[in-house]
């Protein structure tokens, strides 16, 4: 990832400063491999090793940084004085320290013991930069799955193929399926494992909490090459493109909805029209929209598609179907 | 060429014995030699040295000796500059690497990134990744993150508008940001409103518009017992006394509910019947009234008025009732 084409003069000079003394310690290491690991691309590092190239603690030569890229092996010398990286910045401390601090509560955790020494570590390393971290707390996941999150993650390490009874609470359906794990994922506060599900014959995401039983198989569970991890920066929601763009408003009490359903956008209605939101929701299957707007009681509704209205309205007549006093009553 | 130029000063002031005047850092950093007049280099020069501090760069200003005593020297020292040495073990480096990638989809990923990088600057084995097997994430989605996350490092007063769910507009607060907490994949803000003189927690979401900064670094203290989990915490919906129900639910359906059965019996080829306990009425009310018509609730009384309720206000709000 190539760093922001935006990037000013200070972030750059922070960037080179950590980059010196990571080369230092690694002399005639290869071009492209060094830019891999800085994170940054070739033509990135080249310009940087230029620059550096100019600077000094004076203008002769003998007082210049020396640095050397030719043949694609990277050498940097004549840099003692920044030869050790400078300390940590409170951003920097605090994301490990937090980091650390998540990991430990995670659990079931054999490298506890490393997390805990790491941490004693940094903490002495980061010195004041390290206090500030007290005030920011992460919690990875809720540990309602200890158990199955430690039978997950020894499928994995022994590759073996495991047999799910999963949940499927949008459809209300209880499902069964053969699995190759690939990886655990904590993420917004839950734990997936994702695999590649013979059943669907595709990448899936499976909440931990949802799964009902779980049988570590006797077969290889090595993933079939076309099995990909899938890109989770967005979260683990994967709208499609061809799936349906359903419009809901929400009024004042139901605007948590947008908090916690993947919205696509959301728009403010002024209070003169009633307030709450107007959202949109791509979704390749309404039936947990349903289930929703059933929930909502009327505190949200869609407004189109017109067939996604009529669903909506039919399944909340057939609940209320079973009540035939009290719909009487009404009437 | 002005990562150049700071780069050079760096570099010079880290290589010099004894502080520096300004005039002779003018001599040795060629890109100040190239500015116009004294003035000039000087509004540069001072420029320079507060973004050389903001990276946390510690140039100190000392008095150069007895007979240059009205004007300061500049320097760097080496020790307050660098890193302390440590030795991170392999299995160390391993955990310092996923504490770095939870990061790694979050607005932090950058130093997180970089301070992973630091330490492991002088290790020699290869960067390898143990694996572990597990991949924490912490996201950072909440446009109000970076601010309020600097103001809680910082200590920094702020101002920001805050719309809770049952509101149509946003009002604006004005508090002391305490702590921030991620607690069941949200952020939350501990602070103390100072328009309510209390405590208050804010959910990171609900922050619209521009976080403003209202006071200077460190103008506030933390309370010393202050516990960021146990704050948010209190959020939780405080759990009442359970209450039985018994719902007619469809063979096939209605998963989630059996799970957590105290009975489950079945009555004929379409309903099984259940017995279970529920918490809260309206919450649960609206978790039967999802599953529509594949659950009917038997009892209790105020339990069936509810559902009814919620499926008929979906009903009217989606075009129905006018029969």
């Amino acid at each position: 990832m190539p760093p922001a084409p935006q990037e000013t003069a200070t972030a750059r000079l922070a960037r080179l400063l950590t980059m010196v003394p990571w080369l230092v310690n690694r002399q005639g290491i290869d071009l492209a491999q060094a830019a891999e690991d800085l994170g940054v691309s070739t033509e990135q590092l080249e310009a940087d090793l230029q620059l550096l190239f100019l600077c000094g603690y004076g203008q002769m030569p003998d007082e210049l940084i020396e640095a050397d890229w030719e043949g694609g092996r990277v050498f940097v010398g004549n840099a003692d004085s920044i030869a050790r990286p400078l300390r940590l910045g409170v951003d920097e401390a605090v994301t490990l320290i937090v980091g650390l601090r998540a990991l430990r509560e995670v659990p079931g955790l054999d490298e506890r013991d490393a997390v805990d020494r790491a941490l004693a570590k940094l903490e002495a390393a980061a010195g004041e930069a390290a206090a500030p971290a007290s005030r920011v707390l992460a919690e990875v996941a809720d540990d309602t799955s200890a158990d199955l999150l430690a039978r997950v993650r020894a499928a994995l390490a022994d590759r073996r193929r495991v047999h799910l009874r999963y949940l499927v609470p949008a459809r209300d359906e209880a499902t069964e399926r053969d699995v190759d794990p690939m990886r655990v994922v904590g993420i917004d506060g839950r734990w997936y494992l994702e695999g590649w599900c013979h059943r669907a014959e595709d990448t899936r995401l499976f909440r931990l909490d949802r799964v009902e039983e779980l049988t570590v198989l006797d077969v290889d569970g090595t993933p079939p090459p076309e099995a990909t991890e899938r890109d989770l920066s967005e979260g683990t929601f994967r709208p499609a493109p061809d799936d349906l763009v359903v419009t809901v408003r929400l009024l004042p009490g139901a605007t948590w909805v947008a908090d916690y359903y993947p919205v696509e956008s959301a728009e403010e209605v002024p209070a003169a029209d009633g307030g709450g939101l107007l959202v949109r929701i791509r979704t390749a299957d309404t039936a947990w929209l349903r289930r929703l707007l059933w929930r909502l009681g009327g505190r949200g509704y869609v407004t189109e598609p017109a067939d996604v209205v009529a669903e909506v309205r039919e399944g909340a007549a057939a609940g209320l179907a079973g009540y035939p006093d009290h719909v009487a009553g009404r009437r | 060429m002005k990562t150049e130029r700071l780069l050079n000063l760096v570099l010079v002031l880290l290589y010099a014995r004894r502080p520096l005047a300004k005039a002779q850092i003018r001599q040795l950093v060629p890109q100040y030699g190239q500015s116009a007049s004294t003035e000039a280099f000087e509004r540069m020069f001072e420029r320079d040295k507060d973004e050389l501090r903001e990276l946390g760069i510690p140039l100190v200003t000392e008095d150069i000796d007895v007979l240059w005593d009205d004007e300061p020297g500049y320097r760097i020292h080496q020790r307050d500059y660098a890193l302390p040495d440590i030795a991170f073990e392999p299995d160390e480096l391993a955990v310092l690497g996923l504490a770095s990638r939870t990061w790694a989809q979050a607005s932090l990923a950058g130093p997180a990134a970089q301070a992973l990088r630091k330490l492991r600057a002088a290790g020699v084995e290869r960067d390898t990744d143990a694996l572990i097997g597990i991949e924490p994430r912490l996201r950072t989605a909440e446009p109000a993150f970076d601010a309020v996350k600097d103001a809680v490092v910082r200590r920094v007063p702020l101002t920001f508008t805050y719309r809770r769910p049952e509101a149509t507009e946003g009002s604006e607060r004005r508090v002391q940001p305490w702590s921030l907490v991620s607690w069941h994949g949200r952020w939350y803000l501990n602070a103390f409103d100072e328009d309510r003189q209390a405590p208050r927690v804010f959910r990171l979401s609900r922050v619209s518009g521009p976080v403003r900064a209202t006071g200077r670094p460190g103008s506030f203290e933390v309370p010393a017992d202050h516990e960021p989990r146990v704050m948010v915490g209190t959020l939780a919906a405080a759990g009442g006394q359970p209450s039985p129900a018994v719902l007619r639910v469809r063979h096939g359906a209605g998963h989630a509910l059996r799970r957590r059965a105290r009975t489950v019996g079945d009555v004929d080829d379409t309903w099984s019947l259940l017995d279970l306990d529920y918490a809260d009425l309206w919450a649960f009310a609206e978790e039967v009234a999802g599953y529509g018509a594949d659950v009917v609730v038997e009892q209790p009384a105020e339990l069936v008025d509810a559902v009814v309720e919620r499926l008929s206000g979906a009903v009217a709000a989606h075009g129905g009732g006018e029969a």
